[in-house]
């Protein structure tokens, strides 16, 4: 395996490298991770705050999801209960311990069963936060982690996403600089995995016809939240 | 996958003669080309992010070493292991490796042309693993004993019939009376069968999109989620990927991102654009204990000081496919191997020896629209060109035309005689066509008239026409 690498390794020094050496192909290289650049990005994300809350709605429902809004976190618990009543789904959620969510008075609708950790097959509807929406093509960014395992995204046929709105940016660069100023223990800001979510599930693999609910949610529902606690959020 | 590129001919005669075959061409085809048409224009910015994409990647491939150092040196901070592997054998075995060491039994797999590429499914079950493809289009094709047809739809030209005869070939244990008339009915029947083996499966093996240096991170692009389950549930997650995938930042990821989807299936972003970075950490509730990346070569490398470099900017997108004439009458199939249409025709002869593939980079209309359409401005029809040059170097032509060039060479060296061969060849062929003014048979056309008639020259050589011309006294 070691030879390959320096097979590998070596034949492409050997086709790229520079005669006078390569000190100037390294510096240009740590130069572009330190300060990763920002390409151009679409100017239609780019524009004040009430105008991109409104493109995330346009592009998230475009995408075929739905988007609900809330005044705050207190509402999510009605919410829920009400969204699962009216699609005739049971009255059981799995939910991310996400501080956020914390928040959420369940016990308001003590008639909805509320778990919480990674799903299994047997949780028809999920609940989690999110740590960001982005505004131009109506993006959610889900981030691994003891507060988000993974699976809640993409086991249950329903998911359910709690979005402040403060936390809508307008460019995916945008979302990844939130996410690099995260690292606050120090550690590398780099989570197992981002999710980055664009509607619900679906295929075209069949003649091309595009159907929803294909491995992942049929269905993607967002409850984007005015005024809630965007600290914890962040997870 | 074993290469059948030399039978190309007889291939594209075969697809031609099937009907059913070429409806589904012509739909599923048309369809990509107006969403990705739609796409582009909405965007305002698609052409300059065209030409962004292109100098990254470019940037990118002139410090490929060093940026895959740094991407090895993440993945291994993340938790992970790199496994170099020069040839699809050393990748085999690099995988089949990592399945021993986990036990494994059932391996799913979300989709990736390196796989194809490596053959790995075979190579799984000759060692008594169970490979399952997971992404619908691609279940459907090993269902049927096939390769994909199309790299980012597999299942490119199978109609919903053929779709139904197969599951019902394979899903026994179901009512063999259940309807399966509708799409619905038959995603619905493939997502039941697919759960189970999610939970089954010891090993999940992805491709993956890109690889960001800086973060070692892989990532894949779906619809479905299948790659998401592939890669959380299993205790092992292997990512399969070639070298040139590799980008420096998120940043650069988001802008050849944003040409992706607008670019393969005219969406404005795919539903799932996942990031993994190492294993599961250690708080973490869910995901992969281990994780490896699988990174081959297989003959990219080499390519880098040749004329061929530039097609490794590719991102795998589909759209020179779907906008090729030849691809929309043969279908990938034809090709015989993995990357067909306009970039299996400069990407293979690279990959497999020209003298397996040289009919490919002959199957070309040269009309331009691959090189219109690709998102990394990757001039397609010039490598083309690049190859059947060397195809003439080497001596690959076919003894015919081989001579006959040697012929004409021989001609247009010596301009006096050429204008009087051509002169007299005129004449006769317009004395042989008579009144229609074309020519249902000629000797050594038979290429040409086989199928239409030639029409005969006017009766005078070009050169003569613009001489009459210049002088004023033509029509
Ligand atoms: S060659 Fe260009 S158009 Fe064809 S698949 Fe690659 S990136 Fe897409």
């Amino acid at each position: 395996m070691s030879g390959s690498r320096e097979r590998i390794l070596g034949g492409l020094r050997r086709r790229l490298g520079q005669p006078g050496g390569d000190d100037a192909r390294r510096d240009a290289v740590e130069r572009r991770l330190a300060d990763h650049p920002r390409n151009p990005v679409p100017a239609r994300a780019l524009v004040p705050e009430p105008e991109r809350v409104a493109l995330f709605v346009a592009m998230a429902t475009e995408a075929a999801a739905t988007v609900e809004r809330l005044p705050d976190t207190a509402a999510v618990a009605d919410a829920v209960a009400d969204l699962l009543a009216s699609r005739n789904l049971p009255a059981a959620v799995r939910t991310a311990p996400d501080p956020l969510l914390a928040a959420v008075p369940w016990h308001t609708r003590p008639a909805l069963t509320v778990s919480r950790g990674p799903a299994g097959d047997d949780d028809p509807v999920s609940v989690t936060g999110a740590f960001a929406g982005i505004a131009e093509t109506g993006t959610l960014m889900l981030v691994s982690g003891p507060e988000h395992p993974t699976t809640l995204n993409f086991l249950p046929d329903t998911h359910i996403v709690v979005l402040p709105r403060r936390r809508i940016v307008a460019t995916y660069e945008d979302a990844w600089d939130l996410l690099r100023r995260r690292s606050d223990a120090g550690g590398s800001w780099i989570p197992r995995t981002v999710n980055l979510v664009t509607g619900p599930s679906r295929t075209g693999d069949i003649e091309q016809t595009i159907q929803l609910g294909a491995h992942g949610p049929r269905s993607l529902h967002i409850l984007l939240v005015e005024d809630a606690d965007t600290a914890s959020a962040a997870g | 996958m074993q290469p059948s590129s030399r039978h190309f001919p007889e291939n594209a005669r075969r697809a031609l003669a099937d009907d059913r075959l070429r409806a589904m061409l012509d739909k599923s085809a048309s369809g990509f080309r107006l969403r990705r048409r739609m796409a582009a224009d909405r965007l305002p910015e698609f052409e300059a992010l065209r030409d962004r994409g292109r100098d990254i990647k470019d940037h990118t491939l002139a410090h490929l070493d060093l940026y895959l150092e740094r991407f090895e040196a993440q993945v291994r901070a993340a938790g992970g292991t790199v496994h170099w592997c020069a040839d699809a054998a050393g990748a085999r075995d690099a995988i089949l490796a990592i399945c021993r060491a986990a036990g494994a039994k059932t391996v799913t797999k979300g989709k990736s042309m390196i796989a194809e590429e490596i053959a790995i499914n075979d190579h799984l079950e000759a060692h008594g693993l169970v490979p399952v493809e997971t992404d619908l289009g691609e279940y459907i094709v090993q269902l049927r004993k096939e390769p994909p047809s199309h790299i980012i739809a597999p299942a490119f030209h199978v109609s919903k019939e053929q779709v139904a005869e197969s599951f019902r070939a394979a899903h026994t244990a179901l009512d063999p009376a259940r309807p399966l008339d509708e799409p619905s009915a038959l995603l619905a029947e493939a997502r039941a069968m697919l759960r189970r083996r999610f939970h089954e499966a010891d090993v999940g093996i992805t491709g993956a999109n890109l690889l960001i240096a800086e973060t070692g991170q892989t990532v894949i692009v779906t619809n479905e989620g299948n790659g998401d389950l592939t890669q959380t549930l299993p205790p092992v997650h292997i990512v399969l990927a070639s070298i040139e995938k590799v980008v420096p930042t998120p940043e650069d990821a988001a802008t050849v991102l944003r040409l992706l989807a607008r670019s393969a299936t005219g969406q404005e972003f795919s539903a799932y654009t996942t990031f993994s970075a190492g294993p599961r950490r250690a708080a973490d509730p869910d995901g992969p204990r281990a994780f490896h990346v699988v990174l081959l070569d297989n003959g990219r490398s080499a390519l880098m000081d040749t004329e061929f470099r530039e097609v490794l900017r590719c991102i795998r997108c589909g759209a020179c496919m779907n906008h090729c004439p030849v691809y929309g009458a043969v279908g990938g199939h034809a090709y015989g191997w993995v990357y067909p249409g306009p970039l299996g025709a400069v990407l293979d002869p690279a990959l497999i020896g020209l003298a397996e593939a040289k009919h490919l980079p002959n199957a070309s209309t040269f009309c331009g629209r691959c090189e219109e359409v690709c998102p990394m401005r990757i001039p397609l029809p010039a490598m083309m060109r690049h190859w059947r040059r060397r195809e003439a170097e080497q001596g690959l032509q076919p003894a015919v035309t081989r001579r006959g060039l040697a012929l004409w060479a021989w001609f247009a060296r010596r301009p006096a005689l050429y204008h009087a061969a051509a002169r007299l060849a005129a004449r006769l062929l317009r004395r042989l066509a008579r009144r229609s003014g074309t020519l249902a048979m000629l000797p050594g056309a038979g290429g040409w008239t086989r199928h239409r008639d030639l029409p005969a020259p006017e009766g005078r050589t070009f050169r003569e026409l613009w001489a009459e011309r210049r002088t004023g006294d033509g029509p």
